[in-house]
């Protein structure tokens, strides 16, 4: 197989690029212009990471494929995303979870990594620029979760459901991963994962789901069906004309 | 669907400076609306302190007022330091 760097930057890179993606979904349809605007920002923030962490992957690669190449020219089935990153955003309980549990993720990821000894260097230095992002990715998901959670009836029912269904999604976050040395296994993070966001649902009155089934398959590129319309629209553009600019 | 309460939004643009009234939003309260003045009006650095005032807390003189309010000022010329002619030899006034 390749290089595990490669591997292993390409999940950190596909996850950002996928969400980036997803967010946007959103942009003109949340309930209020402040919050299209604070999730534009944060799919603008996952994007920009989505580009160092691909463009490195390339340069690792050594195959001559640069971030475009990278995200317009693969099929589905070599994308390694988490597959909680590909789900349809639902409405916006489910996007807001989904991103709490995602952020929460990244932003310990990016933190552990900024700081270990014996880490890639560059990964390192895309990490201590992602880690202020993602903090605030953490605390605008957050502050939404426990509003809504804490909410009304409806409001709570909605977030409940949107705990239980992508609860189970989160199990694939932490399989552990070859990184020949030079990157924090995710496998250690759950720890970590876990004392930032139960706090969260508890202050938002939402339990998390005990056992249950934990789907997995998207590091290996095994995903969901709907990764496959995503991309569609992601990279329709390009492969109509390509190198496409404006 | 009830529409989130307006807030008036104030940003010191550096140390030093005071807070100046940039705008206004609409947040569900104080903690969010903090956060989504820091999208809108500090995404491209122009601050380094935010302030989020809920805008019915907000006193303001009323147009019909403006007379009563502003006019008397205009002929009251020795308000300003200017109408004192300076005497010589009075260097560091």
């Amino acid at each position: 197989m390749s290089e595990p760097l490669f591997e292993y930057l390409l999940r950190r890179g596909d996850d950002c690029l996928i969400t980036a993606q997803r967010l946007g979904e959103w942009y003109a349809g949340a309930h209020e212009m402040e919050e299209d605007v604070a999730l534009a920002n944060i799919a603008l923030d996952q994007l920009g990471t989505a580009r160092l962490l691909l463009t490195y992957a390339g340069e690792i690669e050594g195959a001559g494929r640069d971030e475009d190449a990278l995200a317009y020219l693969r099929d589905d089935r070599e994308f390694r995303n988490c597959l909680l990153a590909e789900l349809p955003n639902g409405d916006f309980g489910h996007t807001i979870v989904r991103l709490l549990f995602l952020s929460a993720y990244q932003s310990l990821l990016y933190d552990r990594t900024a700081e270990a000894d014996g880490v890639d260097e560059r990964w390192a230095a895309i990490a201590a620029k992602a880690r202020k992002e993602s903090a605030y990715h953490l605390d605008h998901s957050a502050q939404w979760t426990v509003r809504l959670g804490d909410g009304t009836d409806e409001s709570h029912r909605r977030m409940r459901d949107a705990v239980d269904a992508l609860w189970p999604y989160t199990g694939e976050l932490f399989e552990s991963e070859t990184t020949g040395g030079r990157a924090i296994d995710p496998a250690t993070l759950r720890t970590g994962w876990l004392s930032t966001v139960e706090p969260v649902l508890a202050e938002a009155t939402l339990t998390p789901p005990v056992g249950g089934w934990t789907p997995e398959g998207g590091r290996r590129g095994v995903h969901t069906e709907h990764l496959g319309l995503l991309l569609a629209e992601l990279q329709s553009l390009h492969r109509a004309h390509p190198g496409a600019t404006w | 669907m009830i529409a989130e309460p307006l807030w008036e939004v104030f940003v010191r643009p550096r140390r030093g400076l005071s807070h100046t009234h940039v705008g206004s939003l609409h947040a569900p309260d104080a903690a969010m609306a903090l956060r989504n003045a820091r999208d809108l009006y500090t995404r491209r650095q122009e601050g380094v302190s935010i302030w989020v005032v809920p805008a019915d807390a907000i006193t303001a003189s009323s147009p019909d007022e403006k007379d009563a309010f502003f006019d008397p000022a205009a002929d009251k010329v020795y308000r300003h330091p200017t109408f004192y002619p300076v005497p010589d030899g009075a260097p560091h006034l």
